[in-house]
């Protein structure tokens, strides 16, 4: 179980994986309600006030902010001025007749599949692997955190320099093993590959360390029961392992489709979306027109920008109902 | 059993463990490798495997140059765990204990919260920031950079704090503490592992950050180690050996993290499994 247990007259801890499970919401929590007093009611909204505020402030204006810039023809002067004509959905239209429109699309959906997949099935391998009793399991697990920690401009600029076309030690180990140069970052066919795998990389440790307490909660005696039953241990993997971490394995993947769509700083530090637009996806994409030129296309930028929270939050919400039919199952 | 046929075993898979670790940290020690590689080493081919020649130059030049921009990160990191806990730990109280009605749809706007890509709040951040002069400022970006952190803070203040006994609780406010008495005196000393892992992660993600740096710093008297290392990228390609020592600098917090405090930064990933 990985819930935050309690000791008898101790303090609350968390469990030996030091796991606490998805926050449960408020309203999920099997409410015994009886009619809270008044005075109560009002020192709750006393402590939610800052955060509330907060909350509108930095979250709810910026969006709307941003939906703003979308429906108007912004410039560098009536960005300052704020006088900036409304032009209804003209920024969307301007974005989806773009050329640059198709491939960013392409390019996202390749970069989140492709991504996503990877990262499940070796952290998953690697969760099972690591599953197992021998010395320094523990230890090697927690290295593994190490890429997921790490600053994403430092693991960027580490790739950068590793997929070097002249110097890297990549193009160095394949001449090893007689395969010739890759020009990984400069040439369009590669470079959308190389911005790939350096996030799976970091994507790694996190599906490795969700699927790995999922792992946990599986009771050992159906372990016992199946290799009693004979099940060698492709069959235990098959038959008790992986439909047993379906659920988790739908919130790792979920979460993870969430965050890849968003993934920025690999693929900018390492590309800029380049060559040529071949490693752009929606989210350089939004960046290059709002910040990347030295004319700033803003409100193009904050349109493709919200094409992306819709995106995101279409899964978003697929994610809370998941999770939220499993806290019922 | 047969013992020593298992002993084999797990033998065996220790040594695979320590190859599948070796290989999945090969890139963090080539970097360590190249921050201590000499100028006329650095287009070798094929590229030493170890910094025989070793130099300290790289590092050298990061005391030299990036100093200032540690500072700042240091900063705008405090700033963060201060601005994020101060905000969270109140909130999770009241989600968890006080039960306010309409806290369930607070709840929920904190997950969808985190759905939100950063450069998204990067550009509204901007268009509000430049209204109110608040670019190119160290509490601009405190304040941008703890949306990364809040949401998260929130859920894990609030999942940690609905276990603490209401009979605890219950026996404060017969002693006749209020409200907020009962938060200070009780929950949040209770609270410490939460209180910990939120740091942990406001600090990380903020001092990681590069999204909101780079579009609300950038080119200003104070920035942070991130920008730090891309202009370095930027301006100079060449010595390679001093952008890898950077990044080695600029990696020190997570290392330490990790090594300190490896058992929250595990909750931390399972409970909320937020990053941007």
């Amino acid at each position: 179980m990985n819930r935050t247990t309690h000791p008898p007259g101790g303090r609350p801890v968390l469990d030996r994986s030091g796991a606490v499970t998805a926050a449960p919401l408020p309203a999920r929590t099997p409410s015994r309600r009886r009619p809270r007093p008044r005075s109560q009611q009002w020192a709750a909204w006393a402590f939610l006030a800052p955060v509330t505020l907060y909350l509108a402030l930095f979250y709810a204006y910026p969006l709307y902010r941003n939906l703003d810039l979308s429906l108007r023809n912004y410039t560098v002067r009536s960005f300052v001025q704020g006088d900036a004509p409304f032009t209804g959905l003209k920024n969307y239209e301007t974005v989806f007749q773009d050329p640059a429109f198709g491939p960013a699309l392409v390019h996202t959906v390749v970069f989140t599949a492709v991504c996503l997949v990877f990262q499940y099935v070796i952290g998953l391998a690697l969760a099972v692997f690591f599953h197992q009793h021998f010395r320094l399991s523990a230890t090697l697990r927690a290295l593994f955190l190490v890429p997921w920690l790490l600053p994403l401009i430092v693991s960027a600029s580490t790739w950068s320099w590793m997929l070097n076309s002249d110097s890297g030690i990549v193009n160095a180990a394949l001449h090893a093993i007689g395969i010739g140069p890759v020009n990984w970052l400069t040439s369009p066919s590669w470079s959308l590959t190389s911005v790939i795998i350096a996030n799976i990389w970091i994507g790694v440790p996190f599906n490795l360390v969700v699927l790995y307490s999922g792992l946990q909660s599986i009771p050992s005696s159906l372990y016992e029961a199946a290799a009693l039953d004979g099940a060698g241990a492709w069959r235990r993997f098959r038959s008790v392992t992986f439909p047993l971490l379906r659920p988790v394995s739908a919130i790792t993947l979920l979460l993870g489709l969430v965050y890849t769509l968003k993934v920025f700083d690999i693929i900018w530090i390492m590309t800029k979306g380049g060559p040529a637009d071949s490693s752009t996806t929606f989210a350089t994409w939004s960046y290059q027109l709002g910040f990347g030129n030295l004319l700033p296309a803003f409100g193009p930028g904050a349109a493709v920008g919200n094409l992306l929270v819709v995106a995101a939050l279409v899964f978003g919400l697929v994610y809370l109902r998941v999770q939220r039919k499993q806290a019922l199952a | 059993m047969n013992s020593l046929h298992g002993r084999g075993r797990t033998r065996w898979k220790t040594a695979l463990g320590l190859a599948l670790t070796a290989l999945m940290l090969f890139p963090v020690y080539w970097m360590l490798n190249v921050s201590l590689t000499r100028d006329q080493d650095m287009r070798k081919s094929p590229p030493d495997l170890l910094p025989l020649n070793g130099t300290l130059a790289g590092y050298r030049t990061v005391l030299g140059e990036q100093l200032p921009y540690l500072g700042t990160s240091l900063v705008i990191g405090l700033g963060t765990v201060a601005l994020t806990v101060a905000l969270s730990a109140p909130a999770g109280y009241a989600l968890a204990k006080l039960r306010p009605r309409g806290g369930g749809v607070l709840g929920f706007l904190f997950l969808v919260a985190q759905m939100i890509p950063g450069i998204i709040m990067a550009m509204g951040f901007y268009a509000i920031y430049l209204q109110l002069g608040l670019l190119q400022s160290v509490p601009g970006l405190i304040v941008a950079d703890s949306t990364l952190a809040v949401p998260f803070a929130v859920l894990i203040f609030t999942a940690f704090m609905s276990g603490i006994p209401r009979e605890l609780l219950q026996a404060a406010q017969m002693d006749g503490a209020g409200p907020w008495r009962t938060f200070r005196a009780i929950v949040l000393p209770m609270s410490r592992n939460a209180v910990v892992t939120v740091s942990l992660f406001a600090f990380l993600w903020s001092w990681s950050d590069f999204v909101f740096a780079s579009t609300l710093v950038n080119g200003g008297a104070h920035e942070p180690i991130t920008l730090g290392i891309y202009h370095y990228i930027g301006n100079n390609n060449q010595e390679w050996n001093a952008i890898m020592a950077t990044a080695v600098v600029a990696s020190l917090p997570a290392a330490v993290i990790l090594v300190l405090a490896q058992r929250y930064v595990a909750a931390g990933v399972t409970a909320g499994a937020v990053k941007d």
